[in-house]
């Protein structure tokens, strides 16, 4: 019993001691560091939209925007203060998610009466504005570079932050979940008439849902500003909503552990491929990695882990009491 | 002196007022949709503690008496009062939370859930945590939960379903569909129950148990309960009086074998001669 309930937190600890050690005895190069914290910073990204998707059952095609104003934000004030170091990031990242989450606050208010494919539209509306907003920023905030791309964001992301955030992501979304608030998001996605009849307000619990999912966003987009140390707008445009929508659907709705498979074996897979093809079909990758696409969508219409929880990710409560 | 006897006076006066108005009252309301009427000048009054049926042909406009109760709709006039409040322009989840449950007539209910979770959710409205005592798993949080799931354990064995638990909502077969929805319904705490067509479905044996179900829970939860019902025999044995609804009007208001001798009821039913 006991030995069960430390068996996560050994896990995690040996992951992580393990990655870094490959890292720093250089058997994984800089290439392969930068993509495995690539990949930390999808998850989080991904486990954002989940709340959003997977769990609340609000269609959102605009989740690039977000960690896109994450991004941007954050690398702002890094940039302003190049002194800093690490603590100016620690400074930067909080204050950037407020930020996001409060533009997803007012966004939110008046699109998420829309349902479904409408609720789908608008979000996308509000993704192509802010494509235009960072395309265009340079004209009110020179630093942030404009369609030109913003540059010399100090390069502050390390192996170490993006797993303490992404672990911490899992935790606090699991711990949402699982409480009588993730119910209630939860009770909109299955059926938002029946919610209100048992007294769920609505209106508030898609709000959170998307308020907290945006924020993981805005997590996410910060590490990777800090990561890459160059942003440029088509970072953050419709198609990477799209990818982030891809993972969650592939991983399955409503499933951390799915997302957190789909998020990390996307990451790999499409640098993988690069590795493995022969240069002279190189290009076909693109055409690989939707073909799996289908597949998986034909062998496992509800997503890889659709509907399912790997143990140690659901509270204990909810272990007797509940049957795959 | 004399300000505060008469201020004591008219406290008793409220209280004994409020004993003898109806728990529900439907004032002359009216609902279109588009050009139709579809309730016209509706009047209902229910008293506490009693078991009243709507019944009336298809498209009468009896779930749209439900639905503008429940504040899905709000009608064009008229006035709807829960003991004696207003619940004009209040939000369907805070009608819910005034006391008024209800179920649906196609089932409604978390189809993915589990059916504890179903229960649990009805008691959402009941918990007090935040999102920091969700996040952080607090004491009060594993509190209220293990409180929560023992009080939505308790409810579900009431009514059978205790060994159903952890399954999900979709899997149970359709009678007890119906039986969660109900006990869904009373998680809530309602003062007032609506049941849209609770036989609906159903086969001779299971509306028979449906009758003493709703016997059951009214005595249990003290409960004033109004039933759409289009199941005669379930309308004729339980109920103390029936209201009967033709294109959005009452047309009648009575005790249910009087009803059944009313020209004009069965002239809705079954056309003129």
């Amino acid at each position: 019993m006991k030995f069960h309930r430390i068996l996560p937190a050994i896990v995690v600890i040996g992951a992580y001691s393990l990655l870094q050690a490959l890292m720093s005895s250089h058997v994984l190069n800089p290439y392969w560091q930068q993509i495995i914290q690539f990949a930390g910073i999808m998850t989080i990204s991904a486990l954002g939209l989940n709340l959003i998707y997977g769990y609340t059952g609000q269609f959102s095609l605009g989740h690039a925007a977000f960690y896109g104003l994450g991004a941007y934000t954050s690398a702002l004030i890094t940039k302003s203060f190049p002194q800093g170091g690490i603590a100016s990031l620690l400074v930067a990242l909080p204050v950037a998610v407020v930020f996001v989450g409060m533009v997803a606050f007012l966004i939110g208010l008046p699109i998420l009466r829309l349902k479904s494919d409408y609720l789908g539209i608008a979000t996308l509306g509000f993704g192509i504005i802010m494509k235009v907003v960072f395309d265009n920023a340079d004209a009110v905030i020179p630093q942030m570079g404009g369609s030109r791309g913003m540059l010399g964001i100090p390069k502050l992301t390390n192996f170490t932050l993006v797993f303490v955030f992404a672990i911490a992501t899992i935790m606090v979304i699991r711990n949402f979940v699982f409480s009588s608030l993730g119910r209630a998001c939860i009770s909109i996605r299955e059926d938002e008439i029946a919610a209100e009849s048992v007294g769920i307000n609505t209106t508030k619990y898609k709000t959170l849902g998307f308020v907290i999912g945006s924020m993981f966003a805005g997590i996410a987009g910060a590490l990777y500003a800090h990561l890459y140390t160059f942003l440029h707008p088509s970072n953050f445009d419709f198609l990477k909503s799209i990818d982030v929508l891809l993972i969650v659907v592939l991983g399955g709705l409503g499933s951390i552990s799915g997302t957190v498979i789909a998020a990390v074996g996307w990451t790999f897979l499409l640098e993988g491929l690069r590795v493995v093809l022969p240069s002279q079909i190189l290009d076909w990758r693109l055409v690989i990695y939707p073909l799996l696409l289908i597949i998986v969508m034909i062998l496992k219409p509800k997503g890889l882990l659709g509907g399912l929880e790997l143990r140690f990710l659901k509270p204990s409560l909810d272990c007797s009491d509940r049957k795959e | 002196m004399i300000g505060r006897n008469d201020y004591g006076d008219k406290e008793i006066m409220k209280n004994s007022d409020s004993q003898k108005a109806p728990v529900l009252q439907l004032k002359n309301i009216t609902k279109y949709f588009g050009g139709l009427k579809a309730v016209s000048d509706f009047d209902l009054k229910l008293k506490q503690g009693s078991l009243v049926g709507l019944i009336g042909p298809n498209g009468a406009g009896k779930t749209t008496v439900f639905n503008l109760i429940t504040g899905i709709y709000t009608p064009e006039q008229g006035d709807i009062l829960l003991n004696g409040q207003s619940l004009i322009g209040v939000k369907p989840y805070q009608i819910a939370d005034r006391g008024i449950a209800r179920t649906f007539q196609n089932i409604r209910l978390f189809n993915d859930l589990s059916v504890l979770d179903n229960v649990r959710i009805a008691y959402h409205m009941h918990v007090s945590y935040g999102l920091a005592a969700a996040i952080f798993r607090t004491r009060s949080f594993a509190r209220e939960e293990a409180e929560l799931a023992d009080r939505a354990g308790q409810l579900l064995s009431i009514f059978n379903l205790q060994n159903r638990a952890p399954e999900k909502a979709r899997n149970l077969p359709y009678g007890e569909q119906r039986r969660l929805e109900i006990v869904r319904a009373l998680a809530t705490e309602p003062k007032l129950l609506l049941l849209d067509e609770p036989a609906a479905g159903m086969n001779p044996q299971e509306i028979t148990k449906l009758m003493e179900l709703i016997h059951f829970i009214r005595e249990r939860f003290k409960l004033t309960i109004l039933l759409i019902e289009h199941h005669m025999r379930v309308v004729m044995s339980i109920c103390e009086r029936v209201a009967v609804m033709d294109f959005g009007e009452k047309i009648a208001d009575c005790k249910p074998d009087e009803a059944q001798c009313d020209p004009k009821v069965i002239e809705a039913y079954l056309g003129e001669e």
